[in-house]
This record gives structure tokens, C-alpha cells and sequence, in this order.
């Protein structure tokens, strides 16, 4: 085991701490910080406005929430209506600990599955809470209208995840994050229409306007008239989601994009652990040059779904004829215990590893069976519609294969990212009144997320969380004086996005805008993916800055700013996953272990598991920026852990 | 394959548009629509060409972004959404014509890229469930009964994509706005508020500038969630039976 | 509340449907009363003539009638004035064509708008034809209303009227009676098949009933 700790590309700073969870048992944490917490007199509430960026379920539920409380919202999103934030696409389910089962379920256990299913990387005060906040998600969400699937008695239905044990997943069908996002959709539309929400649709935030040390507002273009506007609040809170699309190819939308995160750390706010990126184990293999993004299988299909390969290398016959002694259901075979439903970074890797050894399926090699023939089997091929039938469809549209009569053909690919801005207890990032909720911060999955947890994170921050500990900074920090366009900050915020945009237009080189997304994208997938090195790392550290370089060459973006112009809001976004890319690859560089999501070679155990360096890296990595390209300053936060002790993970 | 794409070009709402053809060479049957559109789209930039202006997004048929009428079909000739369709659905040497969604509630912004958001406001008059964050009984105090489950998932699962209203011949959006007054209304917890929802929903749909329906089912033809024409009876029965209970 | 019904597209749309099914009822009970004439003039005029005494003696001489007459004719009016409103609706909400258009609706409910209109012009002509005698080809006689159906279809012009706006009807009544139950929530998944079928069934019994006058005119079965 070599240390990198002589790494010289970044300085390490101040260590960082949440000094907002309280001490005392976790179970009574959330309880005393909110009595702890100040309130803001409902009849101030209106006074007080706050900006939500992003429309998904965090952002969706904060900005209904907060409305609904009394306060005045203005809320944006780069889509044309705030119901298609990628949250929309979430397919498998949402945890919660409610036991209806009656199977062992309990708070501390979905809290202890996520602080082991994390690798023990994520604080254990927010995951205790999220894991109490989760029971009364389902409540809200039923509340509203959303249509779980039932019983024929009445009564929710539930079903197990990758990582757990239990049947703690509610659902509703395979569209499960698009009914939850339209119940929070529907509720901000109420507020909206009320006129508590000001909405503004096809809106992009470009920046984050600092004034005297605190966020008071954003800097955004209007996306129609490519008209770049100023807005101001008390407090502004981000709920712009991750940023997978680094990788080019990922199960993110298309137009997901990390501008909003990328420009609040340029202002200031810390980014917290930016190698853990999670690869979902059960996408829609690649089918050639073209593809433009991966669609993602539910993981709920490896509940009844066999994993498998054949026994031989370089076996081309097709399934069918493979007989049954020359299949190797390796997952099965490894993890007795758990089989398919081990958790997501493990079924990734192990899929990879098989692949590498040249017994990977379909072209190129690059893919596993999901074979349903068991299952069918089983339970009638009517029970499988029921509970797969959208899933199946989906894939018979995109593959022209029909998955009753042969095995899907799956393949990891990019869906999540763990990392994001660090934010405290009260969900604040280090610039005070910037606030981050969902998948745009780092909070509660460590190093990996279980399935059907980023749901129940999103919907915990904006339903509860937010709500709640918003209040205490509105009310501790009155804002006396106002802050309009006109304030040095603003104008200079908007200086920097219209020189930004305008030489994007100047340079009109001999590149597309997709060209460098692909580029970097395909970098950082080869070196920053499932497997990392620090051989490899390094060259993409290398390759980054020469790609930076020549993207201010080469890039050519078509058309003027002051008008709808997509390869402008595409080439934008591509300059901040330039430099995003390379702080991913230096985090993954300086983190010399293996733990969730994140796999160094040259940190696992005799048998090719991850092997997690506790005594070194206990901790949650949050980096400053300083310029670009230039090095970074990291601030530890080192995780005590009190009620789930680190072990080595073990799911055999 | 070679394909002829003939497309609206129209450089924003105050300029009028018209088709303009281009040549494409090197489409594979595997390519997504919006992933050919995609290569052209590169191969106009480098020409110093103005790309062809989408409204897209997820990609997976989920998000209701994508809206093409492609050959006079609301998102082609499959039942699916414009992303889910695959060019192994054309022949080599085909001429595609790509039109954006046409009514008068859905003004064009550029090219194939139209205004929606009169759905929005539907949706705003009424189409929730008023439940503030906090007041939500515990989830298993109502049961539903599995046939009303599934009938509001059948009808929840409208994306707002908008191709009913580009399919139908009078610009209605009848079928968007019963999906969701049907998933609303046969659930216990959208009771209180049946008959104003289903009342506000209506009068917000006929003042965006909707046409009305003449039954043509064209819409339900169209939907790439399959959300049934009968679904439109049910908002009738659904109306009619408000009419009578409120006074307003 | 009756304007909101009435302003309301769907509020016309169910004036429509009712007023439709009046109009249905109507053209069923003149089927049956039409088909006396197979049974020679005495039997045809005898029907024409209780027309006029129908009710009686509750209901004063040709009271009746009227009534029936002006409910029909606000029936005519409210759904002629009601798809003429929602017509202009629709247009105005689809002003732009699409480049590539294809005919898919079925004829039936293609042609419901100009179908209506042929009726509206027919139902003018046959009053004047038959009820006043206005426009009738061979000395109209008050009072033997057989003698005067012998006279329109003796023309080669009557028989193609006719004959054309009964193929009329025949179509509006199929999509209109489907279309009416729609409106007034009637129709679902399991009722569909009955609907359809009754829509159909009307449309046929109607156009065949109808037209079998002029077809046995010109045979002679009628003389």
C-alpha cells in the first residue's frame, strides 16, 4: 500500500466540522436541533424571499414547502415546465422504515443499512434522521394523491432493494420518481397559482451573486430571449442535482448539468468528496457511436432477474442454447447471501470484472444477461408483466429484443453522484444563506447509495429538512439592507457570465460543443469509472488542462446570446465540467482506497473486494477552489462513527 | 441509411417558417430519432450552420420533453414518445418531414420548439391535492382499493408531453386534462375537492385557448402512455356531475 | 350557473348531445310513422291526419304537433348553434395545418361538419317540400300527404336529395350517437362494444328505413 499523502496538486487547509447536528443519542438529534432552531414569526414570512434552483423532488417539495409556510419563493428550472426535472425518471421505488411487513424493518435499521451500504463515509446524525424523516415521506406522498401500488386489500405494497434485507421499497410500477415528482409538482402548482411560487420555467442559473459574505441571489438567463437577469432573496437554495453528465454518458437527462454547483464553489462553497460517483448495475448496454445517453433498468429487476455469464470465454451462441450447466450466475456463486441483490457498486464491478475476462455478452463484449426465464417460470409470465411490463417495454423498444423469451442484456453505466457541495447539518454549504438539498449535496450516502434512497434524500430535504432549518438562519441573520442589480457584486457576476458566453461565441473554431463533452466524457469514464489507478488518474490530470486549452481554441458555437440558442447553453456547461472533471480526478487521485463506489486498484483485499484505509481516510473530503486549473485547498471532516462500527463490508 | 429530412425551420415566434430539406448520410437502424437528429444537428454546426432547435431531455420517455410530429404522426409512427423511437422504424432512401406540435395554445419558439405551458396552468387551476407538508394522516389510515390504485396510475401516467393536443384536429386538450382529473378524482384523498378541481381544470382549458372535442380519438391514438379515450368520458360524466352539485 | 354551462366547451358539447338524441328519438318515431305508407294511402293519410289530432282531447287541435315542432326546432337551433360556435372554436385552436397531413378519422367522423350542414339544408327543403308544399313539384294537396311523397320521388331531383342526405344522416347519427354517450359520460371500456353497435344499428335501420320510401316509389311498390 503506497500513501500519496506527498501529492503536491492541492494544499491541505483547516479541517472542516458540522458544528449543527447536536450531541446526544442519534435518535434525538433532529429533535433537538429543531427546538434548538430559531423561528421566523409567520407573519415576517412573507417578507422574507428565498431563491430555489431546480424543480425536481428536492427542489420541488422545498419550493411548495416554504410557500406554504408563508414565505416568498422564486424558483427556477431549465426545463419548460418544472414536472420534467430528471427526478421524473426515477424508476424502482423510495424506502421507508414503516415495517408494514412486519419483517424486522425498524429506523435504526434503514440507518444502519445506509451508513454500511455508504462504506462508511457518510455522517451517522444525517442518516439517522433521514432513515426517521422517511415514514413520514410515504405519509405526504399519499397524502397527495400519489398512486402507490396496493394490495388487493387497500393497502401499500412494498418490495426489496439491492443492500437490504427487507421490504421496505414503496412503488408504483416502474415510474415510481415520476408519481412522486408530480405530487410535488402539483403542490408547487398550487403555490404557484396561489401566488406564493414565482415560477420561471426554461431559466438557467448561471451564477451566484455574494454579497458580503452570504448568498443573496443568482445571476440566470432566460433561455428563450437569452436575456441574462439578476435575482435577489434572503437565502438561496440549490436543487440542481448531480453531475453525471461529466461522464458524457449516464442515465442523466440530457440537459442535467453542474453549472449551478460548479459556480456556487467557485464563490465559495466547498465540494465535497467528488470521486464518489455511483455506476448502476443494470443499464441498457451502448449500441455504437452515436448513443447520446444510457437508460437504466431498475434495479428492482434484480429481485427476480438471474444474473449471469457464460462459464466460457468468447461463448457467442445464443442464450437459448447454453445449457445450464455452463452458465455461471456469478453473483449467485460469489455473494451466497445476498445473490443479485447485493449493492450497486459491487454488482457494477463484479459485471466489469467478468467482462474483462472475456465473457462479457453482445457486441463488444461489454454485457451480462438478466434472465427472467426463472421468474416466469415461477410466477406466470402475467405476474411479471404486472410488476415489470413498462420495464420490459422500454427495453424491447430501445434493443428490438423481447425480454420474455430472451435474457436482457445489461451493463453498468453512470447514475448517481454521491459527491456534491458539503453542506452541515442544516443542509447550509460554506457560503452562509447558500443552501443544497437532493442529489447537489453530499449529506447521506457516503461512498455509495442503496437503491430507492435518493428519492426518500430528495423528498426528506425539501419536504422536512430545509423547511425546518431554513428558518434558523432567516431568523438569525435579518437582512437590513437591500441588494439590488446595481450592487458591485451583481454587476460584477454579470460581467463575468456575459464575457464568459461572448467568447464562447467569439472563438468560433472547428468543434462542436458534443465533441469535448464526448472527449472529456470518455476520459474520464476510462480513468475516473468503475476502476480507477493512480497511474491512470494522473494522465487524466494531465489530459484535462490540453483539453481546457483547447476547448477555448476550438469550440464553435453557432448563432448570437439574445436568442434561443442550444449549443450556447451546451458549450456553457461544457466549461464547467472542464474543470470539474479535474477536481474529480484529483479527489479520486488523493483518496488511496477503495470504498463504495470509489475503486483504486491498488487498494483492495486478497479476494478483489474494496479494501477501505480507515485509519487514513475516515473522512469526508472537502475542497476549496482557488482558480482555475490551479491547486485546490482540502478541508477533512473526519466521521466519528458511535452506533454503526466500521467494518469491512460483507454482504457473502 | 440515407435519409431526406425535410424540417420547420423557424427562427423565432415573430418570424414565419417554413420547411427547409437536408441530406443525411450514415443513419444506423440503431439510432435513436432524436440521436440522428443529433448527427445532423454536428454536421450542421460545423458547417457554420444554425442546428435544428429541439425540445428534449431524459431521453427514456419519461420526461414529455420531446415533441415532434414526424410524417404527420404526434411522435411518429410507433406508440412511444419521439426519443423511444428508433430508426430501424424507416427505410433507407425515406424523406421524413419533421413538423413542432401545431395549435394555438402551444405558440412555436424556433424551429420544432413550441410553448407549453398552458398545460402548467391547467395543472395550477386545480389539478393537486391540497395536502400542506406536515398535515398528511398516517398512509395506511385510507385504504384504496387496488382497482381505484390502479385506475388513478393508469391516468397519472400522462408525461405533459402535449401530442394530444398535436393530434388533434381541433387543438384539445381534453385527454391531458382528464388524465389528471381522473387520477385525482377516483382517490379518497381527492374527494373534498372533486367537483371544483374537475370545474377549475375545464374553464382554465377552455380560456388557454383549447378547441373542444369532437371524439376523433385522435389523441388517444397519439399518447405514447396509452391513456384511454374513455378517459375523456370520464371527465365528462365527472363535469356534468359537478355542474349539478355546485353553485357558483 | 347556466351561462358557465353554456360558455363552457364541454357545457355545448352536452347541449349537443342531448339536442342530438332528441333529434334521434324524433327521426325513430317519423321512421315508424313513415313506413305506414307501405301500407297503402288510406292507412298513410289516416296517420297524418292523427297527427294533427294527437292528445286530443287534452290537447286542442294541431297542439301537439307544435309542440313537438317547436321542440325540435329549438333542438335543431341549440345544436346547429352550438357546432357552429365550437367549430369556430376549434379552427381558431388549430389555425396551422400540418405539412404532411393523412386522413386517418373514419369518413363518419370526418364529416361530421359538413354532414350537419347537408342535414340543416335538407330538413329546409323537405319542409318546404312537404309540410307548406312551397318548393313541391306536382300540385301540392293539403291534407293527402301520400299523393304528395308520390309526387316529390316521381322527380329525379327529390330522389337524389333524399337519398343523399339520408346517406347523410346515416353517418352523422353513427358518430353522433357514440359521440352524444361520450358526452354525456355514458361510455367505458365494457360498454363500448354495446354502444358501437347500437350506433351502428341506428344508423343502418335509419338510413335503410328512410330511403326505402323513394326506393319503393320508383319500383311502384309505392303509387
Amino acid at each position: 500500500m503506497t500513501s500519496y499523502s506527498e501529492y503536491t496538486e492541492y494544499t491541505v487547509g483547516e479541517p472542516i466540522q458540522d458544528d449543527r447536528a447536536p450531541s446526544g443519542p442519534v435518535n434525538e438529534r433532529w429533535d433537538t436541533r429543531r427546538f434548538q432552531a430559531k423561528l421566523v414569526n409567520p407573519a415576517n414570512r412573507r417578507k422574507h424571499t428565498i431563491i430555489v434552483v431546480g424543480t425536481g423532488l428536492a427542489g420541488g417539495a422545498a419550493g411548495a414547502t416554504l410557500a406554504e409556510q408563508g414565505y416568498h419563493v422564486v424558483q427556477f428550472c431549465y426545463q419548460d415546465s418544472p414536472r420534467r426535472a430528471h427526478s421524473i425518471a426515477a424508476q424502482g421505488g423510495i424506502n421507508a422504515a414503516k415495517n408494514y411487513r412486519n419483517d424486522g424493518d425498524s429506523i435504526h435499521r434503514l440507518f444502519y443499512d445506509t451508513v454500511k451500504g455508504g462504506d462508511f463515509r457518510a455522517r451517522e446524525s444525517n442518516v439517522h434522521r433521514l432513515a426517521q424523516i422517511s415514514v413520514e415521506i410515504i405519509d405526504q406522498c399519499v397524502a397527495q394523491g400519489v398512486p402507490f401500488a396496493r394490495e388487493y386489500g387497500g393497502l401499500l405494497d412494498t418490495r426489496s432493494f439491492g443492500g437490504v434485507q427487507v421490504s421496505r421499497t414503496f412503488y408504483a410500477r416502474g415510474q415510481t420518481g415520476q408519481q412522486l415528482l408530480l405530487g410535488a409538482y402539483q403542490a408547487l402548482s398550487r403555490q404557484i397559482a396561489a401566488g406564493n411560487v414565482e415560477m420561471h420555467a426554461r431559466t438557467e442559473m448561471l451564477d451566484l451573486i455574494v454579497v458580503d459574505g452570504r448568498a443573496r441571489g443568482i445571476v440566470a438567463r432566460d433561455l428563450v430571449t437569452g436575456r441574462i437577469s439578476t435575482y435577489f432573496a434572503d437565502a438561496v437554495v440549490l436543487a440542481s442535482g448531480g453531475y453525471g453528465n461529466v461522464f458524457y454518458l449516464s442515465t442523466n437527462a440530457m440537459n442535467s448539468n453542474a453549472t449551478a454547483i460548479w459556480r456556487a464553489h467557485r464563490r465559495g462553497a466547498y465540494f465535497a468528496n467528488p470521486c464518489f460517483t455511483q455506476i448502476h448495475p443494470t443499464c441498457i448496454p451502448r449500441s455504437g457511436d452515436h448513443q447520446s445517453k444510457l437508460t437504466l433498468m431498475s434495479e428492482s429487476l434484480r429481485n427476480d432477474g438471474r444474473i449471469w455469464v457464460p462459464k466460457a470465454k468468447g461463448d457467442t451462441r445464443p442464450p437459448a442454447e447454453i445449457p445450464e450447466d455452463e452458465r455461471d450466475y456469478y453473483l449467485e456463486r460469489i455473494y451466497p447471501s445476498f445473490g443479485n441483490l447485493v449493492p450497486r457498486d459491487i454488482a457494477s464491478r463484479a459485471a466489469k470484472n467478468v467482462c474483462d475476462e472475456g465473457r462479457g455478452v453482445g457486441p463488444g463484449g461489454q454485457g451480462v444477461y438478466l434472465d427472467f426465464a426463472d421468474a416466469i417460470a415461477r410466477m406466470g409470465r402475467k405476474a411479471v408483466e404486472e410488476k415489470y411490463g413498462n420495464l420490459f417495454d422500454m427495453y424491447e423498444r430501445i434493443t428490438a429484443e423481447n425480454p420474455y423469451e430472451v435474457p436482457m442484456r445489461i451493463y453498468p453505466a453512470i447514475h448517481y453522484t454521491m459527491g456534491g457541495l458539503w453542506v452541515d447539518y442544516d443542509l447550509q454549504t460554506t457560503v452562509p444563506g447558500l443552501f443544497a438539498i437532493g442529489e447537489a449535496n453530499f449529506s447521506d450516502h457516503g461512498a455509495n447509495r442503496l437503491g430507492a434512497s435518493a428519492l426518500m434524500q430528495g423528498l426528506a430535504d425539501g419536504y422536512f429538512v430545509l423547511p425546518s432549518t431554513i428558518n434558523d438562519y432567516l431568523a438569525r441573520n435579518p437582512h437590513k439592507d437591500e441588494v439590488d442589480a446595481a450592487h458591485p457584486a451583481a454587476v460584477e457576476a454579470v460581467r463575468e457570465t456575459e464575457d464568459r458566453l461572448a467568447r464562447l461565441l467569439a472563438v468560433d473554431g472547428d468543434r462542436t460543443p458534443d465533441s469535448f463533452h464526448r472527449e472529456i466524457g470518455e476520459l474520464v469514464w476510462e480513468f475516473c469509472g468503475m476502476a480507477r489507478t493512480e497511474e491512470g488518474l494522473r494522465k487524466a490530470l494531465d489530459r484535462i488542462p490540453q483539453i481546457r486549452e483547447e476547448f477555448w481554441r476550438r469550440i464553435k458555437v453557432p448563432g448570437i446570446g439574445e436568442e434561443f440558442n442550444q449549443s450556447l447553453e451546451k458549450a456553457n456547461r461544457i466549461v464547467d465540467y472542464l474543470e470539474l472533471a479535474e477536481l474529480m480526478c484529483l479527489d479520486a487521485l488523493h483518496r488511496a482506497e477503495s470504498c463504495g463506489g470509489h475503486f483504486r486498484e491498488e487498494s483492495q483485499t486478497p479476494d478483489g473486494e474494496a479494501a477501505r484505509q480507515d485509519e487514513e481516510f475516515s473522512y469526508a473530503a472537502a475542497w476549496e477552489f482557488t482558480d482555475t486549473g490551479a491547486a485546490p485547498v482540502l478541508h477533512k471532516e473526519q466521521l466519528t462513527f458511535e452506533y454503526v462500527h466500521p467494518t469491512q463490508r460483507s454482504y457473502a | 441509411m440515407k435519409l431526406t429530412l425535410r424540417v420547420w425551420r423557424q427562427k423565432n415566434p415573430d418570424t414565419p417558417g417554413a420547411m427547409a430539406t437536408y441530406e443525411l448520410d450514415g443513419v444506423s437502424q440503431d439510432m435513436s430519432f432524436l440521436e440522428m437528429l443529433d448527427v445532423l444537428n454536428e454536421e450542421l454546426i460545423v458547417k457554420g450552420e444554425e442546428p435544428v432547435a429541439f425540445d428534449h431531455d431524459c431521453r427514456e420517455g419519461i420526461c414529455g420533453a420531446c415533441s415532434l410530429v414526424i410524417n404527420g404522426d404526434a411522435h411518429g409512427p410507433e406508440r412511444t414518445t419521439t426519443c423511444q423511437l428508433h430508426m430501424r422504424s424507416f427505410q433507407d432512401g425515406d424523406t421524413i418531414d419533421i413538423e413542432p406540435w401545431r395549435a394555438s395554445a402551444f405558440p412555436v419558439i424556433k424551429d420544432l420548439v413550441v410553448d407549453r405551458s398552458a398545460f402548467d396552468r391547467v395543472i395550477q387551476a386545480g389539478g393537486y391535492i391540497t395536502a400542506p407538508t406536515g398535515s398528511a394522516p398516517e398512509a395506511h389510515a385510507t385504504p384504496v382499493p387496488k382497482a381505484d390504485a390502479d385506475y388513478a396510475f393508469e391516468h397519472a401516467e400522462c408525461i405533459g408531453c402535449g401530442a394530444c393536443v398535436a393530434a388533434c384536429p381541433n387543438g384539445a386538450a381534453m385527454l391531458f386534462t382528464s388524465a389528471k382529473v381522473n387520477h385525482l378524482n377516483v382517490l379518497p384523498q381527492g374527494s373534498p375537492e372533486r367537483e371544483t378541481r374537475v370545474l377549475d381544470m375545464v374553464a382554465q382549458m377552455d380560456a388557454e385557448g383549447f378547441g373542444g372535442c369532437t371524439l376523433t380519438g385522435e389523441c388517444a391514438t397519439a399518447c405514447p402512455k396509452g391513456i384511454p379515450l374513455f378517459s375523456i368520458t370520464a371527465m365528462n360524466k365527472e363535469w356534468l356531475r359537478a355542474t349539478r352539485k355546485v353553485k357558483r | 350557473m347556466a351561462l358557465n354551462f353554456w360558455q363552457s366547451t364541454l357545457g355545448k358539447k352536452i347541449v349537443m348531445g342531448v339536442t342530438g338524441l332528441i333529434m334521434i328519438g324524433y327521426l325513430c318515431a317519423h321512421l315508424l310513422g313513415n313506413m305506414k305508407i307501405f301500407f297503402g294511402p288510406g292507412e298513410f293519410n289516416a296517420y297524418g291526419h292523427w297527427l294533427r289530432v294527437m292528445g286530443a282531447p287534452v290537447l286542442h287541435h294541431e297542439w301537439g304537433l307544435w309542440i313537438a315542432r317547436v321542440v325540435l326546432l329549438a333542438a335543431v337551433i341549440l345544436h346547429a348553434v352550438s357546432a357552429y360556435q365550437l367549430s369556430r372554436r376549434d379552427i381558431k385552436a388549430r389555425p396551422q395545418k400540418y405539412v404532411h397531413t393523412k386522413p386517418r378519422m373514419s369518413y363518419a367522423t370526418r364529416t361530421m361538419r359538413w354532414g350537419g350542414v347537408i342535414l340543416g339544408l335538407f330538413i329546409v327543403w323537405h319542409i318546404l317540400d312537404l309540410t307548406t308544399g312551397t318548393t313541391h313539384s306536382g300540385g301540392f294537396q293539403e291534407g293527402h300527404p301520400y299523393q304528395n311523397v308520390v309526387d316529390t320521388f316521381s322527380t329525379w331531383y327529390g330522389n337524389v336529395i333524399y337519398i343523399v342526405a339520408m346517406l347523410a344522416m346515416g353517418m352523422h347519427v353513427r358518430h353522433g350517437f357514440w359521440s352524444a354517450a361520450q358526452t354525456l359520460g355514458a361510455g367505458n371500456h365494457t360498454r363500448d362494444r354495446a354502444l358501437k353497435a347500437i350506433a351502428n344499428a341506428l344508423a343502418i335501420v335509419l338510413t335503410a328505413g328512410f330511403i326505402s320510401i323513394p326506393v319503393g316509389v320508383m319500383t311502384g311498390v309505392v303509387s
